[in-house]
């Protein structure tokens, strides 16, 4: 590890769509990149997406082309359940300290599924934000990277642990694993750290906390996908009835001084392409709350499309609260609507919160030489040799991640090229 | 009819905190949130529009900023953090001032029976503000009032809130003239700072 590790070496944070960019790009220059994820798997968010916007394709497919080049290059190494703990240093030379946490799984994994087989304790799926169970040894999804089991922490000095270990053919499970904290050198570090919705709780007229009916956006994605907790199928978490008349209601944190105060830019788009899954899958209903539609640059064709859509209604109005229908489990959503000044009372089985984006860095401690805006998105280090990428630096959608992800490659790469060359050369 | 905002900067220049009228992104969550919402004529969303398209005859006779009873659920919901509360107030200020306010309007009448009886002594006189109120609308319905409303007002007697001897003159504060002045000056210091000329 450390022949690597020198300061010619980019550490890039972060194994979604915008670390493995980012890495990708700087490894197929010829950098060495080191690429570190916290989870157990990398894609990140993105490979928590039923489809993408506005072609409708599946995440799988971005994931795999990046898959592919990330195996074919010898540049770049992939550390997973590993954590940033502290950067200290200059440009050109950084000191990382990162925190390995076991998978009680080694590298002799084929991923034969023996192990999940066996364990009998069931754990709330990470990977559908918690919506379903899955066992104890698990696969983290069909396209994680690497391709092997982990072993949650809580079964480890317990039966299922051992059940497990004697499942496996191949001695890959190793239940004496411990954790390990490791020091590297890096020339610069790219932050790509992406990012987390806002808690929805803590919009108390909407209720999220209390209604099971109102979900967020992102649980939205995983109820829409046929590997998700409903195989595909858009049940209501309240009774498992399947939901026929849809409200997504915009703006849910973002352009909001109470929330967040900036724009998160993505919802607009997203709720356009959740209701084209409502469509798709059936006779349901779809209605969009909103105080403007924001389908960014090109996207206007795609709001067009949505428009002409005879099950998607849009009201211009920003909800004003949500009450339950103890009977029905119906939320009633009250509000005024823009265009006329009426006033309504609209029910709907389901509400789909537009989640806003925050920072996933937030309340993390970053390096003090770090810029951060008003919302805490990263912009980069004082020094130059740090850089925010993806939508760690800013509310971004995949496609606009990827662009800011290879520009961020391309800085650190101009940054450890100016360091050397002011150091007289490489 | 073109879009003039002449309207708009009288509001900023003489209503309290009428610059922020401006902010206004239009979401509708104030009307959504008022508890008195279905009662009036204009919510603040439509008000703050009705500003900005020059609407100045039909704001300022609206009944809406009288209807507001200060909760603040709009201020505290408002995305943009206007003081809506603190708007509707000025705006029916403003209103009142040019006589342009809605003359029967029972919150604006009872404000102005309230000012009128403080003014005087420099105390409110409970008695004759509620006589006053009472027979707002003649005679008749002034016993009726009194009659309906009567144990309440006993139980105040005997718990000394209101004295049967306050409709002869009643108690005032000793330096009246001083009171007098300081309302004076307020008047002066307000009109100064909205820009107005000899208030």
């Amino acid at each position: 590890m450390a022949s690597i590790a020198t300061n010619q070496t980019i550490l890039v944070v972060g194994g979604g769509i915008s670390g493995m960019t980012a890495a990708l790009e700087a490894a197929e220059c010829g950098r060495q990149v080191i690429l570190v994820e916290r989870n157990t798997s990398l894609g990140g968010r993105t490979a928590q997406l039923y489809r993408y916007f506005p072609k409708m394709c599946h995440p799988t497919c971005g994931l795999e082309i990046n898959l592919r080049r990330m195996k074919a290059n010898r540049n770049l190494k992939v550390l997973t359940l590993a954590e940033i703990r502290s950067v200290s240093g200059k440009r050109g030379d950084y000191t990382v300290k990162i925190r390995l946490s076991p998978r009680y799984v080694n590298e002799k994994c084929t991923a034969c599924g023996e192990c999940a087989r066996a364990v009998e304790t069931e754990i709330p799926n990470p990977h559908d934000y918690g919506l379903g169970k899955i066992k104890a040894a698990y696969l983290p999804h069909a396209m994680a990277y690497p391709l092997r089991y982990v072993i949650d922490p809580s079964i480890i000095a317990t039966e299922d642990g051992q059940r497990a270990k004697k499942a496996c053919k191949y001695d890959a499970v190793d239940l004496e694993m411990k954790e390990e904290l490791v020091e590297m050198k890096f020339g610069s570090v790219i932050w790509a750290t992406g990012w987390k919705p806002y808690d929805a709780s803590k919009i108390q007229p909407y209720g999220y906390d209390r209604y099971d009916n109102v979900i967020t956006s992102i649980e939205f994605e995983r109820l829409a996908d046929p590997h998700g907790p409903t195989g595909g199928k858009l049940l209501r978490p309240s009774d498992g009835a399947e939901a026929k008349n849809i409200a997504f209601i915009q703006c849910a944190g973002s352009r909001d001084e109470n929330h967040l105060r900036h724009c998160s830019r993505i919802c607009c788009m997203a709720s356009l392409k959740q209701s084209q899954y409502v469509s798709e899958k059936g006779e349901s209903k779809s209605t969009i709350y909103y105080i403007d539609i924001r389908a960014i640059d090109r996207f206007e064709d795609f709001y067009r499309k949505v428009q002409e859509d005879p099950q998607v209604s849009f009201v211009k109005s920003k909800v004003a609260n949500i009450q339950l229908d103890e009977k029905t489990g119906e939320l009633i959503l009250k509000g005024v609507d823009t265009e006329g000044y009426h006033r309504y009372e609209a029910r709907h089985d389901l509400v789909v919160l537009a989640i806003g984006m925050e920072p996933e860095s937030l309340g993390i401690p970053l390096p003090e030489d770090i810029i951060t805006d008003s919302s805490g998105f990263m912009e980069g280090s004082k020094d130059l040799g740090q850089f925010g990428a993806g939508a760690a630096s800013s509310p971004l959608d995949v496609n606009r991640s990827a662009q800011s992800a290879t520009a961020a490659a391309l800085r650190a790469i101009q940054s450890i090229y100016r360091t050397s060359s002011a150091e007289g050369g490489q | 009819m073109s879009y003039r905002n002449d309207f708009l900067k009288e509001v900023e220049e003489n209503v309290e905190e009428g610059e922020w009228v401006k902010m206004c992104m239009q979401c509708g969550v104030c009307a959504g949130s008022c508890p008195f919402g279905p009662h009036w004529e204009h919510s603040p969303q439509k008000i703050f529009m009705m500003i900005r398209a020059g609407e100045r005859i039909q704001v300022l006779s609206s009944d809406s900023m009288w209807m507001c009873t200060s909760c603040y659920n709009c201020i505290v919901r408002c995305p943009r953090k206007l003081p809506i509360t603190h708007i509707m107030h000025g705006l029916a200020n403003y209103a009142h001032r040019l006589g342009l306010a809605p003359k029967g309007q029972p919150t604006r009448v009872f404000a102005k029976t309230f000012w009128d009886n403080l003014v005087k002594t420099g105390r409110v006189n409970e008695l004759k503000l509620t006589l006053s109120h009472y027979f707002r609308d003649g005679f008749i319905q002034g016993i009726r009032n009194a009659l309906a409303m009567k144990d309440i007002g006993l139980g105040m007697m005997k718990a000394r809130r209101i004295n049967p001897m306050e409709l002869f003159g009643g108690h005032g504060l000793q330096d009246l003239e001083g009171f007098h002045a300081i309302v004076a000056k307020a008047r002066e210091i307000e009109d100064r700072k909205k820009g107005l000329k000899n208030g």
